[in-house]
Parts: C-alpha cells; structure tokens; sequence
C-alpha cells in the first residue's frame, strides 16, 4: 500500500507540474461545454428565401407575410423568373426558391387548390430538409385559413392531432445535447490521457527503470488508474455544474446513480486507455490509435443521430461502444429521472467493457518483453 | 537456491534473436562476486541484450542466466530486489527533482533514502545543492551521478550499467569510474558496458564483444599480453599514401597521430616506406583497441 501511496503522490506531482496538461484537463472541457452546444444546433433560423411572384395578388402577399412572419425565413431577393432566383442559388444568396405562379388566387378561388413551386439548395441538407417542411407548415397553416374563410362548414372535419413533447417541452436542443457531450468530454480526457501518459513512461524509458524494481503489476496499473479516474470525477462534476449554471439543466435523477454508472464508465474508458498504450510504443501512435476509436465512438454515440434510426450494421457498432450506453443513461437519469431498475442493463453492460477492456490490458500489459 | 559460493552473474549459452537479426548468440560468461566486469565492444554488439536479460527485461530464447544465484526467469521477483540497473538512456523521472526521484525509486525498493545513505553518500553529496532541481534540468554528469544514487539506493548486491559514460564529459567520465572504483571497495558486483576502449583498462576483467559473441575474455593485462606480434607505430608526411602503402604486405590502421603496424617485422616496415619523408617508426606496446582489431580481423 505505502509503494502505491507513493506512485500515486508520483504522478499528481507531474500531472500538477505539466503546464501544457493542465489546461487540456481542467480548461478545454469547461470551454467545449460552452461552446459546443451553442453550436451544435440543429434549429434552423434565417433561411435566406428567394422569392418569385407571378400572381401579385392579395393571397400572394398574404401568403409572403405569413411566411416573412415566422421568424425563419427571410426573404433576400424578388426576382422575375425561376433563371434569376437560381443564380441566387448558385452565389449562395438563396437556400430556397418559393415560386408563385400567375393566377395564384383566381385557381385558389375557383378550384379550392394553387400550385406553389418550392426549390431547395440541398448543399445543406439539413437546412434544405427542414426549411422546406418548415415551409409545407407554413403553406398548410395558410391552406386551412383559406379553407376556413371559403368553406366555414366544412373546416372542423378530419382528425386534429396534438402533440406534447415530454422531457424536453419546448424541444431545446441544447437540454438533449449537454450531457452527451458532457460523456463526450469526459471521455476524451480519460481515454486519451491516460493513454498517452503510460507511452510516454515507455518513450522516456522510465517505465524501464520501474519494471527491474520490486514494483508489482497491479501496483503499477493502479497507480495510473486512481488519478485519471479522480480526474474524470472532478471533470464531470465541473460539467454538470455549468450544465446546472449555464444552461439549466438541473438532473431530475438520482445524483448517487449517475455518480455510480459513471464511476463503472471511467473504469471501462481508463481500461481502454491503457489497452491502447499497451500496443503502441510512441505517443503519436497511441493518439492516432485512440483518434480513430473515439471519433468512432463519438458519431456511433447516438449523441448527434439517434441510434434507433442506424441500419443494422451500424447499430451493432454503437452496441460495441461503452460510450453509447452512457450517452443514453445520462439522457434518462438527467432528463427522465430514471431510476435503478431503468438502467440496470445498461449498466451492467458497461460492467462487462470494464472486465473485458482491463482484464485484456492487463494481460498485454508485460513488464518483461 | 542461491548459492553464495558459486559466481554473481553466470550466463549459460544464452541466445537471443529479434525477428531475423541475432543480437546474443551462444553466450556464456561468469562474473565473480565483488569483481568490475566490463563488456566492451561497439554499438550492435550485444551488450545492451545481455543487460535487458540480467535484469529481467527481456526472456532469451534460449540458454540459462543466474544473478545472484537467483535464475532470471524463474526468480525474477528476487533479481528486481536484489540489482540496480542503469539504462542506457536517461531514465528517470524529468519532472521530479533530484531528491523526489531519489525518494521515489527508494520506495519502491521498499527502502528508505535514510536507511541506505550511507550507500550514496560520496555521490549524493555531489549532487545535493541541486537537490530541488528538476532531474531534467541537470547536467549530463549530474544525471549520470542521480542515476547511479537512485540504482545505488537499495544496497543491490548486482549493479548493472549500461554504457554510463556514453555522451559524458571526459572530466565526469574519469570521475565516474572513480566512483566504480569506491563502490567496488564496497564489495558490489559490477557489471558495466562501454564502447570506449580506453575504459576497459580500468576493469578487473573485461569480455571483448563483437555482433553477440564474445572475441576474448580475461583481464585487460592477459588480454594485452596475449597479443602475439611486435607492433609498431608508424608516421610519414604523407599519413593517407602510407597507409595505402603499407596495407599491401600487413594489417595496419590508424591510431590516433600514428598508424598501427601488426605481423611483419622491423626491417620488412622499413623497407616498405622508403619512398615516404619524415619516417618515424617505433615499437608500442598493445592496448585494448589493438587487441581488440586483431581479434576483430581473425574473427573476419
């Protein structure tokens, strides 16, 4: 115990000593947590319209205004014809053309129907995808007040259909995307560091000057665990807050439950760190090797794309991800409230990848060559 | 069991091969306890394989070694105990400061700076006004000297050192071995490495190593007197035609401001350089190196 003591001490001392790690542990996460959300946002405002209308005519003008009206579109340009409002496209002034043709109203008002041309950029797919449903809302919305105003006794027919969004009422992005990327942040630090600081023992040659010592293996290994999982604590802690701070996002959960899956999640990602520094001899080999497994893990996370809507392959990688299975029951306990019996397979899940991942770094991991 | 009778170091047909290339082949050697062994030989030669075997870094694949009487693979846990090692490459903690590495590689030992002071005294002395300074801010023979106290720190009866004069001043080399010298006094086994032919005198007994065999083994002094030509230094105006000259009828090389003349007699060298002005010619006594490239050519 007092030789771990002491290969703990050890390594706070040069964990509080590097001046380039320091920052990378404590600052880069408390930064990316305010930024990445503001950024990572999938409403989408300001859509530059361009507008042709052949009709001028009152439903016309009706129509614009209630479109110009909706706080999401802004109409940039009122060209002639289709030719002018796609160079509009083309010099990317446009992201969509909304074409009204002539004779607009009188086709509304003799034959209860007018054709509106829509002409998305789809560069963008996302903005193209949801500026024109954004839009068919619009013109669906216009198409019933129409309705109502020609046909009164004919408007309440049909089924009307409500929705609530539970959880998240008012469907913030941000409440959904704040602790995945909290996991996202806490699991860069673990997964990386801890990798690139045993390579590095191995770089500089000290872990040569370890291993002819009566040091044991498990000595050794906890000795690099314990810190890292500290760190990943205190970091996840700090997260939460400004969760709490900046965004508001108060756990409806169990804090206790949280704490206990990630302190299972730490283990698993410290174990797949150090699995990771077993087979590389240099740093940079190590952190291409880590690069490439958590940006894997990261967009199989379910954190951007849900993981329900992956084909089959691709859900058996986010399967094989110990982050997917955090990203989730962080979602259910901060926003759910879920309880024990909710996340118990999933934890036991992540139980499994921290055997798994340790038990096989620790059987790579040699102090004999 | 150990055997306190038999030898501190013995190596039995020990092999090693990394993928094609054979770094140890067939070697066998015994160090006696107490003794100053150095293996001398240039970079490739081995030496480095065989420190990584002793201190059980590194399996042969085949052969047995012993230290201590311990067996380096069956009795590993005894050898961490009972060796220092210094690596050829600096390696101790650079963010730690000399006393925190000091304390740090105690404990592991299980040991106490404290408890084995005495050990490291002459050479920690040494080093002690910089002891808050960080390791890797010291000197080259300031961190040879912390290496040799954190290798030192827990009385080992082995001590390995794997080209520690490497990259060292000349002035902190003579000093270096002085203290190989002490610690010698002190009836530590030690085991050390170095390209530098000039060292070897200063062992006991040295082994002469070339691409993982060993040339000879014996003490500097049987080594030299096993030489068995007349060996003469030789110089001329012109050092480059000489030597092109001279290497048609006997083995000859260059020798700092002299070249080195083996296996033909007095009067055959004179006759062989009368075309050349300023001729000094002079009969020496071989050293290591000499014995050394002659070992080397027959081995060819």
């Amino acid at each position: 115990m007092r030789t771990l003591r002491f290969l703990l001490e050890k390594e706070f001392k040069q964990i509080f000593r590097d001046k380039g790690l320091l920052p990378v542990i404590f600052i880069m996460p408390v930064i990316q947590l305010l930024i990445m959300p503001l950024a990572a946002n999938f409403d989408v405002k300001n859509i530059n319209l361009a507008v042709i209308d052949h009709d001028h005519s009152g439903y016309s003008q009706q129509l614009l205004a209630k479109i110009g009206s909706s706080g999401y579109f802004r109409i940039t340009a009122n060209t002639a014809s289709f030719p002018e409002a796609m160079k509009q496209i083309e010099s990317e002034e446009a992201d969509i053309i909304i074409e009204i043709p002539a004779n607009f109203e009188e086709q509304l008002i003799k034959e209860g129907a007018g054709p509106v041309y829509l002409a998305a950029d789809a560069i963008n797919g996302t903005k193209a995808g949801l500026g024109s449903s954004y839009l068919n809302t619009i013109l669906a919305d216009f198409n019933s007040e129409i309705r109502m105003k020609l046909l009164p006794q004919q408007a309440n027919t049909g089924i009307d259909i409500r929705s609530s969004d539970w959880f998240n009422p008012y469907l913030n992005y941000r409440i959904y995307m704040v602790p995945g990327i909290l996991v996202i942040l806490v699991t860069m630090v673990c997964g990386f560091v801890a990798a690139l600081n045993i390579v590095r023992e191995k770089e500089v040659g000290t872990i040569e000057q370890i291993n002819v010592t009566p040091v044991k293996k498990w000595e050794f290994i906890m000795g690099k665990m314990i810190p890292f999982w500290i760190i990943g604590m205190i970091d996840f802690t700090i997260g939460l807050l400004i969760a709490r701070l900046v965004y508001g996002i108060i756990p409806v959960g169990n804090l206790f439950l949280l704490y206990g899956f990630l302190s299972v999640y730490l283990v698993a990602m410290l174990g797949f760190g150090l699995l990771i520094s077993t087979y590389s001899d240099t740093q940079l080999q190590a952190m291409f090797v880590a690069f490439f497994f958590i940006i894997i893990f990261i967009l199989m996370s379910g954190l951007f794309i849900s993981v329900d809507n992956m084909p089959v392959w691709g859900k058996v990688i986010a399967r094989l991800s110990p982050v997917t299975y955090f990203i989730d029951v962080m979602r259910m306990i901060v926003l759910k409230g879920s309880g024990f019996n909710d996340i118990k397979i999933p934890l036991l899940i992540e139980i499994v990848f921290a055997i798994i991942l340790n038990g096989w770094a620790i059987l790579n991991y040699r102090k004999t060559a | 069991m150990p055997q306190q009778s038999s030898d501190a170091v013995i190596l039995t047909n020990i092999t090693k091969t990394y993928g094609e290339t054979t770094a140890v082949k067939d070697l066998s050697f015994s160090v006696k306890h107490g003794e100053l062994f150095g293996l001398i030989g240039p970079d490739g030669a081995g030496k480095s394989t065989i420190f990584r075997i002793l201190t059980t870094l590194l399996l042969a694949d085949a052969g047995v070694a012993t230290v201590d009487g311990y067996d380096v693979v069956k009795d590993y846990r005894e050898i961490r105990k009972r060796v220092g090692y210094m690596p050829g490459k600096f390696s101790l903690y650079q963010d730690l400061t000399v006393e925190e590495n000091l304390h740090f590689f105690a404990t592991l030992f299980g040991t106490t700076v404290k408890e084995n002071y005495s050990m490291i005294k002459e050479i920690y002395e040494q080093i002690a006004p910089f002891k808050t300074r960080r390791a890797g801010k010291l000197s080259g023979g300031m961190k040879q000297k912390l290496a040799l106290c954190c290798a030192l720190i827990h009385r080992p009866e082995v001590l390995f050192l794997d080209e520690p004069t490497t990259g060292v001043d000349a002035v902190s080399r003579k000093e270096f071995w002085e203290m190989l010298q002490r610690l010698k006094q002190q009836g530590i086994t030690i085991v050390v490495s170095t390209p530098y032919m000039d060292e070897a005198d200063l062992c006991e007994r040295i082994a002469l190593m070339q691409s993982g065999s060993i040339l000879s083994i014996d003490t500097p002094a049987a080594i030299k007197h096993a030489y068995p030509d007349e060996l003469y230094a030789v110089k001329s105006a012109n050092m480059h035609q000489l030597l092109k000259d001279i290497r048609q009828y006997a083995s000859c090389y260059a020798f700092g401001e002299y070249l080195h003349v083996s296996g033909i007699s007095e009067n055959a060298l004179a006759g062989y350089v009368k075309g050349h002005t300023d001729v000094i010619i002079k009969k020496v006594a071989p050293g290591i190196e000499d014995c050394f490239i002659r070992l080397l050519l027959k081995h060819e």
